[in-house]
Parts: structure tokens; sequence; C-alpha cells
């Protein structure tokens, strides 16, 4: 008896062993709940991306990927929940798309030794890599965001704000209080008067802040919104007659979904972005090919090229772009999450390389180091086009601020590392 | 007149257009409690499938297109045509019929006599079927809603202001036509519950059921009928909610801004829906100019709400309008 339960044990792990030698990835998605309209089309450009390395080029190195769907709803507990259930096999790196959940995920991550991927989002001071080993938030941070939309406004205004109000409509929640500290950073250096107006979850009722804006006149609004809060904000924009080329919203507040209420009369409202728009890209064609034609996409094939599927398959992108720096580092396919953290510490995104890979011009060039886990910071400005129904790219890639933002993001990291008993590497 | 004066007077009326939109879906849970003594955690949700269920007519977009594409490798979306707004409302209407019918049928018919816990927990699982029905019927993406309503600054009030304040006030055009709405519904329902024959019975079991299965009356007819009047009550805020924002799936969240409305109000009284939502709306907005802003750095109203409706159940627990309840040994 004992004799023919080992042999079916060891023939369970031969079984188990091709599996296990995939490149494992989970995409925490969410397709339901109040924000599933922006996590689906996310999700669709995240799996689309890893189903046509596997359709087109038979994975990564020869490495299959072996995509875990994973779905949090955006709600903080599930996604801590996913990351539980699927981290004992062989996740090479998580994407959380909630700062909430990479909140909680930070300190897991560290001591299970698996890399986090926050793209846009989460905790800005964890660009620095001497105190944040196991977090990434290339190519750009929301501190970055800010000051993106400053030196914009700066550039508008010739260079002088001085005279300029600005005011500041945000989710109330940590992810939309992060860029209090560099807005006010950059009040003191360029003289512009900035006014704080919170909004409470979910953000469906706005006019006591529109009010606000509507008697006092700003010169400029920047959203940090998600969700409903920005469909809202937008409307109200629309309804007091505020020049929507002045409203300008972060990047999680620049999608389709969040003009398409106020229709024709949201043309003009600016948003930034870390990466491009449109369909234009031989990517695509590849992907209608192998990915959509064949019945394997991920959603219904509706939402491709859209920014925020745009967004899911540059996160796809830049990790297996990850897993290929790690293979070649460790000279083997078959690479562990630890190995896939070398991989993205050592990242490189060139122009060469994304067009390359069906994308050029796709992103902003950057490098990964050590000590620089988020990139070089550069981002674009994108306006809607209400006529054509799409975002436009309509600056080019420029870097944020580095002189304020550095001494912030290391302060904001030391202290993190004082409270915690990090001891700083890169040294 | 001090302008602080001036500001907080439009504060003041942008409070009683907010409060009747929080009324709205108010209204939906009183017809509810009142008739079946269920507190319907469903009602948000019943709002956004009603406003779900309106684009997808109007537009002409196929139920389940997802699923049945998925299913049989189709790839249908639209029926190819477009159906007015008004001729959209009613065919909602019949759907929201159908579905009072199938949640008395299928739910509420086997339990009736159960404890009010029992029947609350059957509306939350109603509240998560719907959500996930109404995705697979509908699709998650945002939906633009325009039934004609205007919308923007209503110019006459602004021109008029100006001229007597030298300061235009700002009163949205949606909230106007909300208001309205909201005043034909309330008299509509008075006059129904009070005068109609269906109506008297309605009242009659919301007094006592048994008493009325006594004398005749239908519970089964009552309650599908209440439903009924919930679902539309639900249609008219998902479409005053959803032009605001978009049919989205956060629209059923819309009941949280109901819910220190009827704890102010009273959970059986529809001119406390009203009332209350006028003072929770007034309350908070004022709440928010005065004191939240200047010196609590913003974002109050939520809180307060609770807070006012707080304030209001520890001198009246039975809500403003509610009824008090006399337990006699």
């Amino acid at each position: 008896m004992k004799t023919k339960l080992m042999t079916a044990l060891v023939a369970a792990v031969m079984a188990a062993g091709p599996a296990m030698a995939d490149l494992k990835i989970v995409d925490t998605s969410y397709r339901t709940g109040p924000y599933g309209a922006n996590g689906i089309p996310f999700s669709d450009g995240y799996q689309d991306y890893f189903t046509l390395l596997n359709e087109r080029d038979g994975g990564i190195g020869g490495e299959m990927i072996n995509l875990v769907e994973c779905e949090t709803g955006y709600n903080t507990e599930k996604g801590v929940e996913c990351y539980e259930a699927t981290k004992g096999d062989g996740s090479l790196v998580y994407q959380p798309l909630s700062t909430g959940i990479t909140y909680q995920l930070i300190p897991k991550v560290s001591s299970d030794k698996i890399p986090l991927h926050t793209m846009g989002y989460g905790r800005t001071s964890a660009k620095n890599g001497k105190v944040f080993e196991w977090v990434f938030n290339y190519p750009a941070n929301y501190w970055d965001g800010a000051s993106h939309a400053i030196t914009h406004i700066l550039e508008q205004n010739g260079g002088d704000i001085s005279d300029k109000s600005i005011a500041l409509v945000y989710h109330n929640s940590a992810y939309g209080k992060e860029p209090i500290r560099t807005l006010e950073g950059l009040a003191e250096k360029h003289g512009y008067d900035l006014t704080l107006l919170p909004v409470d979850h979910p953000g469906q009722e706005q006019k006591s802040q529109w009010l606000q804006i509507r008697r006092e006149s700003p010169d400029y609004v920047i959203m940090w919104g998600w969700g409903v809060m920005n469909q809202v904000a937008i409307q109200e924009a629309v309804n007091i007659r505020f020049p929507m080329e002045n409203f300008i919203g972060i990047w999680w507040s620049g999608s389709e979904n969040d003009v398409k209420a106020a229709g024709d009369r949201a043309n003009g409202y600016k948003a930034l972005t870390f990466h491009n728009i449109g369909l234009n890209y031989p990517v695509y064609d590849d992907i209608q090919t192998h990915v959509v034609e064949t019945g394997k996409a991920a959603g219904a094939g509706d939402q491709i090229g859209s920014v925020l599927y745009n967004r899911g398959m540059y996160a796809a992108m830049l990790a297996a772009e990850a897993i290929k720096t790690a293979q070649e580092i460790h000279g083997t396919a078959a690479i562990t999450p630890e190995m896939m953290r070398d991989g993205m510490e050592n990242l490189e995104m060139t122009e060469e390389k994304m067009a390359g890979l069906g994308l050029p011009g796709f992103g902003p060039e950057f490098k990964v180091t050590c000590e620089n886990h988020g990139g070089n910071g550069f981002g674009a400005v994108s306006q809607w086009d209400a006529e054509a129904g799409e975002f436009k790219l309509i600056t080019e890639y420029f870097q944020s601020d580095e002189e304020i933002l550095g001494p912030l993001i290391e302060a904001d990291s030391e202290a993190y590392a004082a409270e915690n008993g990090i001891e700083m590497r890169c040294q | 007149m001090p302008e602080q004066f001036i500001w907080g007077m439009e504060v003041f009326l942008n409070g009683l257009m907010a409060g009747v939109l929080y009324a709205l879906v108010a209204l939906g849970f009183v017809l509810i409690f009142k008739a079946s003594g269920i507190f319907n955690f469903a009602q948000g949700v019943l709002a956004l499938f009603a406003a779900l269920t309106l684009v997808g007519i109007m537009e002409g977009r196929v139920p389940f297109a997802h699923l049945i594409n998925a299913t049989f490798g189709t790839e249908i979306h639209h029926f190819g045509w477009h159906v007015p707004a008004l001729l959209a409302i009613l065919l909602t209407m019949v759907v929201m019929v159908v579905l009072a019918w199938a949640v008395n049928q299928f739910i509420f018919r086997h339990l009736v006599g159960q404890e009010p816990i029992i029947l609350f927990m059957a509306t939350i699982g109603l509240a998560y079927f719907l959500e996930g029905f109404g995705d697979m019927m509908w699709g998650s993406d945002i939906k633009k809603l325009d039934v004609g309503l205007p919308q923007g600054v209503n110019s006459v009030i602004d021109e008029v202001t100006y001229n007597i304040f030298g300061y235009g006030f700002f009163i949205d055009n949606l909230d106007l036509w909300a208001t309205l709405v909201a005043a034909l519904l309330v008299v509509a329902l008075v006059i129904f519950a009070q005068f109609s024959k269906h109506g008297r019975a309605m009242r009659a079991v919301a007094d006592d059921h048994q008493a009325a299965l006594s004398v005749g009356i239908s519970l089964k007819f009552i309650w599908v009928m209440v439903w009924s009047l919930a679902g539309f009550v639900a249609l008219v805020a998902g479409i005053m909610w959803g032009t605001k924002s978009g049919v989205q799936f956060s629209l059923s969240l819309i009941a949280l801004k109901a819910l220190p409305v009827l704890m102010l109000g009273g959970f059986t009284s529809i001119p406390g829906a009203i009332v209350g939502g006028l003072i929770i709306g007034v309350g908070e907005k004022l709440f928010e100019f005065t004191i939240g802003a200047p010196y609590l750095g913003g974002a109050t109203e939520i809180w307060f709400a609770y807070v006012l409706a707080l304030v209001f159940l520890v001198f009246r627990p039975q809500g403003l309008f509610g009824e008090k309840i006399i337990e006699r040994v």
C-alpha cells in the first residue's frame, strides 16, 4: 500500500513538474463592483498581452506564461486574500492596481521576497530602492504626476504662475492625498495659491466643492479621482462652465469612461499619462491575429486601444521585459520571484526595444537601478477630443521636478526605514 | 448684503435640491417598509438595475450579449434600433413590474411571517444577485443616459439673482427637474395611498397583515404592487442620478445617501422622506460651507448627515414623521 502511495505521489509531482516551471503571473483584477468599468479594460489589456506572447512566441524564452486571474473587486481585504492564496505557487510579480492593496502588500512582499510593481500608483517613496528592495513603481509615480501638471501649467503661462490659483479636487483617501505634499512644495517654489477640496468616497455628490470652485474661480483645477468621482467632477465642471482646457486630471482620471457621461461638453479636458494612447501600433495587429481572431481575448475585444486597455498592456509588457532581463542575468528561462526582482532592478526600456516590440514611442525611456526603482519620472499630457471620441497626446514626454521630489522621496522613505528597522541597500 | 450671506443662500438652495435627490432614493425604502416591514437593502441596486435596463432598451442593446456570444461564438451586441426615451421608460416599468412579481414569487412568498432580520437578509442576497444579474444582462461599462433632461446652470435664476445681489446663483437645471418630478411623485403617491382602493388596501396591509388577509385583501397582490411602485421610484432616482454620473455600478451606492434621510424622516412616512431629505441636504451643505470647509478641511457632508440624523433619533426615535410604536401589555 505504502509503495503504491509513494508511486502515486511521485507521479503527481512529476506531472506537476512542467506546470511549476511555467512563468506564473497573477492578474489581481476587478471586473465587478463600482470600479469594474475601469478594471475590465486594464485586465483585458494585461491578459491579452501575455496571451499574445504565449500564442505568437511560445511564451518568454521558451517558457509558457501561466496566467491566473484573481478577482479583488478593488477591495483591499480581497486583494490580500488573492495574494495569500497565490503567492506560494511561484508567482513572479504582483501588480494589484490599487493603492490600498499596495500598502497592505508592501510589508508582506518584503518578507516573502516577491516583487511588487505599482505603475503610477501605490507608495510614491517606494521609488527609493535603497529602502524598498521588493517594490518598484516605474515609470512614474503620483508625485511625478503632480509635478507634470504644474510643469504643464507653467509652460502655458510663460514660466510664471506666481499670480495663479490652483484647486486640487481629490478623493478623500490615502490615494487622493498623495499629491498634496508635492503641490505644496511646488507652490512654495512657484508662488501659486493652492486650495484643497476633498471629496468623500464614492464621490457621487460634489455640489459643495464645485460651488466653491465657482465662487473662488481658480485658474486651474487638478483632479485626483477614481471611478464615479471622475465622471461627476467632469459633469459638474461642465455645469459651472469651468474652462475644460484648465482642468487636468491625474492618469487615473483620464480614460474614456471618465468623459463619457458629460458627452461633447467634456471636449478639451486634459489628463496626464505615462504611456501613449490609441491603436496605431504594430502590436495591435498581432493581438488581433493571435488573440482576438483565435477567440482567446480576455474580454469581448471591444476595449482594445482604450486608455486603460493600453495601460494594462503596458503593465504586462514591462513585466515581460523584466522576465527577459531576469532570464538573461541568471541564464535560465525558469526564473524564480527573486530572479524576477533582479530583472526588474536591471530593466532598461529604450526606444529601440519598444519599437522591436511593436510599440514605438509607446512609453518614455527609462532605466531602473538599485537606488532608483521609479524610473526617470517622465510623463505627458493628453486631451479629450469629443468629436473624434478619443484622448490625444498633446505634449512630448517631459520630466518631473526632481529638485522638489528628490528630497521628499528621500525623507519619506528614510522615515519608513527608521520605523521598520530597514538597513539601507546599494551602499 | 454681506458676500458670505449671499453665498450661504446659494448653498441653502443647492442643499434643498440635493435633498430632493436623496429623498427620491429614500421614498423607495419607505414604500416597501410601510407595506411589508421589510428594510429593502436592495433599493439602491433596484435604481441601478432600472437605469441599466432603461439605457439598454433605449440603445437597443441585446441583453446577455456577452453570454450569448461566448456560448454560441456569435458577435451580436445591438438590435440596431433606438427607442425613444418615453417609450423606453414605459418598457422599463414593465420590466420592473415583472421583477417585482419575481421577487415576491421566488423569495418573499416563502418568507411570510418570518422575523424582520430574515427578510432583511433576504434583501441583501437580492441586492448582490441583482447587481450580478444586471452586469450579465447589460455589461459593466459606463453608459451615458440622456432622456432629454436639461443640465447645467439655470440662466434665468443666474440672471435674476445677479440683478438682485450682484452675484448669479448656480442652480442646476437637472436639480430643478428632479424637484418637480419628486413633488409630482409624492403628490401622486399620497393621493394613491389615501384615496384609491389599492392604496387603502396597501395601508391596511401595513397596519396588520393578518387583519388585512381576514377581510380578503390579497397580500401577494399588494406586495407585488408595492415592489412595483418602489421599482418605479427607483427608476426615477436612477434617471436623475444616472444622468449626472452615467449609469454605472456605483449607482447602487446612492442608497447610502438615503439612510440618514430615513433615520430622520421615519421609515413609514412619505412626506417624512421628503422633509428628511431636505433637512439632510440643507444641513450637510450649510455645515460644509460654514464649518467643514473653512475649519475642518472639508469632506464633512457624509458623516455630518449621520450626526444630524442621530441627533434627531435621540429626541425622536421613530423619526420626525414616523409612527410611534406603542406596545401594550
